[in-house]
């Protein structure tokens, strides 16, 4: 096999530089070696490299995602490279939690040997994820945890949110919240207003999330920790993260595509595949996320990729597991903001390649010289209708099922290897 | 379908599972047809062989006695083998899912299945894996269509009509059913729906379902036709909804006082089963000239027979399970 692999005749995005034109990249091993509008052509490419023909579509950095629960590891790695992620950070709420350094090495080395996608620790904020006892924060960083989180729970009492920002600014690295009080939270099962009361089900007011959002701002401020809002989905948390950022407290946040591209209205007569965490909001908020996507308030695009079995679905609403698949559909549902006309093309896919990456701190999302050869190959305009038995991986549980999508992965590749081509 | 030799207007869904969505011809449907169980009920053989040789099953995920019971007189008195399944008894218990449960069940080919369960949209849910018809028994905090049913038939006896009436309902709005079934049907033919309520049990955005929203009694009863007291369902009750009853009795418990504000001939109705004292005054419960309780659980048995009917004798489905 030859070690040199020429990609040519391509449409090369690279949203960390700005770059948007004709050309193509050469990777040697597992790196990138050299790119631009000298390998656009065949004769650009050195002798003795294999070469692959882009005919034309967008060849970009390996997509990042930062917030995935990793599920069954092995599946969630191929669906992973089936939506051109090729790295991905994962939550710290696996069996057992990630709040030891023996269960980072463990989940990172399990992932290693799949070959597909990378997959980046958080570390538990707290031991157990009990929101009590701060986890050994230093030794989970030291041994490879990009970033700390308690997964799907706040991180509720003040005082150790507190000095959970405090200590993990001693090793630099941020604390991510789900922002979400729990005592506002615990009865509620999707979004609270009228389609909750029409359902007879019990809500979850959107102030559960700016109420932690506002507190813990505070707190940042306090102890001048980095602190990370997951997943927000409404637009007082917001506006809210949007003042706090215009007077220099350092917080960044990120949303799910489902926030910026479904409303409640999507849960129609108790559908439990959109039941997720934080629950679908109403239209006007849904809007919010989009206008704080296109200012620069939201940083980052996540997919909450959250696997369930069927069981865990085909319950009545109340009782069925919240979460969604996202991996599999990050790039199409991503590349709606771009299709509606709400940003360009490098706008959306900096959201899902450097943005997080840099978030993160990974050695990822950007097209360089000595980079990793992590790259995803893409038709932005080909429209395909998202049919969650067709996507690959065991889990179902997508909320965009039966959404016509527009933007399809052509080929993954991981360390200079193609992972993924889909079935044509 | 004829009976008596004379045709029945057919009831054009496969299943009832809520008010919400019925157009004011379907829910009259099922209201002429009720009234002339209402008949029969009253005879000294009650029963009729409309529904032989068909099986029913009450299916209770909660407990319940006069739903329950209600069905089940429905369905003997038209001829129909009816059988009781609850919970206490059930795999369920054993830690079957709600689907598996229902597949069960419908290997066994059943015509109605009759389904009460704790959930909202639980009953929907079942709906969808069997091949007979389905009626909710009650589901969650959603709807319990024939509750609904036999408020609107008992006033309709009483006033003749339905729309134009102020109907008053009081109480438990968040954690109710029979609220949201009624408020459907009362807006779908024509009557106006105010509710009474402390604010922590009315629930968010309720006033877009075409209700006007009152906190007291006072208030929201003035020039009403109808009061309908809802039971306090303590038992759902899992946070701070209220501080004591001795403080609800005080404020919304339905004595002559605050019935003095609604017109002078309004009715005064109960889904049951009662709390005497706590929403309601015993003297004005067991008032015979106002109080149209003990006609409610009447009206019930016919609606019910109703209902069984027209759904297990539906042309449209029948034999197709």
């Amino acid at each position: 096999m030859a070690s040199k692999i020429a990609y040519i005749n391509a449409r090369l995005l690279d949203a960390a530089s700005g770059l948007d034109a004709p050309g193509g990249v050469l990777t040697d091993g597992e790196e990138i070696t050299d790119f631009g509008p000298d390998l656009a052509k065949k004769k650009g490419a050195p002798k003795g490299a294999k070469v692959i023909d882009c005919e034309g579509q967008c060849l970009a950095p390996g997509l990042v995602d930062m917030r995935i629960e990793i599920g069954a590891l092995a599946d969630t790695v191929h669906a992973a490279v089936s939506g051109g992620v090729t790295s991905a950070v994962c939550l710290p709420n696996t069996d057992p939690v990630i709040d030891d350094m023996s269960v980072v090495e463990f989940v990172a080395r399990r992932a290693r040997k799949q070959g597909m996608a990378k997959v980046y620790p958080y570390g538990a904020v707290t031991k157990g994820l009990a929101g009590v006892e701060l986890a050994e924060l230093g030794l989970l960083a030291e041994s490879g945890a990009v970033a700390f989180s308690d997964g799907v729970l706040a991180v509720a009492d003040a005082q150790v949110m507190r000095q959970a920002l405090s200590y993990a600014s001693t090793f630099g690295l941020m604390v991510v919240q789900h922002p979400e009080e729990p005592s506002l939270a615990s009865e509620g099962v999707m979004n609270a207003g009228e389609t909750a009361t029409r359902l007879g089900l019990f809500g979850i007011p959107t102030q559960a999330e700016v109420i932690i959002v506002e507190r813990d701002i505070r707190l940042a401020e306090l102890t001048g920790g980095r602190l990370h809002m997951a997943h927000v989905s409404t637009a007082a948390s917001i506006e809210a993260i949007r003042r706090a950022k215009a007077r220099g407290v350092s917080i960044t946040c990120d949303t799910a595509p489902p926030y910026f591209s479904l409303n409640e209205a999507a849960i129609g007569d108790y559908r439990t595949f959109a039941k997720l965490s934080p629950p679908l909001r109403g239209e006007d908020d849904r809007q919010a996320v989009v206008e704080g996507l296109k200012d620069g308030t939201i940083d980052a695009i996540g997919s909450d990729h959250t696997p369930r079995d069927e069981e865990s679905k085909r319950l009545p609403f109340a009782q069925a597991a919240p979460g969604g698949i996202g991996l599999n559909t990050l790039l199409a549902v991503s590349l709606e903001l771009y299709h509606n006309g709400h940003m360009g093309l490098l706008e959306v896919l900096k959201l899902i390649t450097a943005a997080p990456a840099a978030l993160m701190g990974l050695p990822a999302g950007r097209l360089e010289k000595g980079a990793p050869a992590d790259l995803v190959l893409f038709d932005p305009n080909e429209g395909w209708k998202v049919g969650a038995d067709a996507l690959v991986g065991k889990a179902q549980n997508s909320p965009f099922d039966g959404r016509p999508v527009q933007g399809r992965v052509l080929r993954t590749v991981v360390d200079g290897r193609t992972v993924f081509e889909p079935d044509r | 379908m004829k009976q008596d030799g004379k045709d029945i207007a057919h009831f054009p869904h496969r299943h009832l599972l809520g008010i919400e969505g019925l157009s004011p011809t379907e829910i009259s449907i099922l209201l002429d047809r009720s009234e002339s169980y209402v008949d029969q009920n009253r005879r000294v053989d009650k029963t009729s062989p409309v529904l032989h040789g068909r099986t029913i099953i009450n299916l209770f995920f909660e407990d319940s006695t006069r739903t329950r019971t209600s069905f089940e007189l429905a369905g003997k008195r038209l001829g129909g083998d009816i059988i009781n399944m609850s919970v206490a008894t059930s795999s369920v218990k054993k830690g079957e899912t709600l689907i598996d449960t229902a597949m069960t069940l419908n290997a066994m080919h059943p015509d109605v299945l009759v389904v009460r369960h704790p959930d909202s949209g639980a009953v929907k849910l079942l709906s969808e894996k069997v091949n007979c018809a389905v009626i909710n028994g009650g589901d969650g905090s959603h709807e319990h269509p024939t509750q609904a049913l036999l408020d609107a038939l008992t006033i309709r006896r009483r006033r003749g009509h339905l729309s134009g009436l102020q109907v008053a309902i009081c109480g438990d709005i968040t954690h109710s059913r029979v609220a949201r079934s009624n408020i459907h049907l009362l807006n779908t033919m024509g009557a106006r729906v105010r509710l009474i309520a402390p604010c922590t049990l009315i629930p968010p955005g309720i006033e877009r379902m075409g209700v006007e929203v009152f906190h007291n009694m006072a208030d929201g009863m003035k020039d009403c036709d109808i009061v309908m007291m809802l039971r306090l369902q303590r038992e759902r009750m899992g946070g701070n909804f209220l501080p004591s009853i001795r403080e609800y009795f005080h404020f919304f418990g339905l004595d002559y006082e605050k019935l003095s504000h609604a017109k002078e001939d309004a009715l005064i109705m109960h889904p049951g089963p009662m709390n005497r004292g706590v929403e309601i005054d015993t003297d004005v419960a067991d008032d015979v000239g106002r109080s149209v309780i003990r006609e409610q659980v009447e009206m019930g048995v016919a609606v019910r027979m109703a209902v069984l009917e027209l759904l297990a004798l539906n042309p449209e489905y029948e034999g197709k399970g």
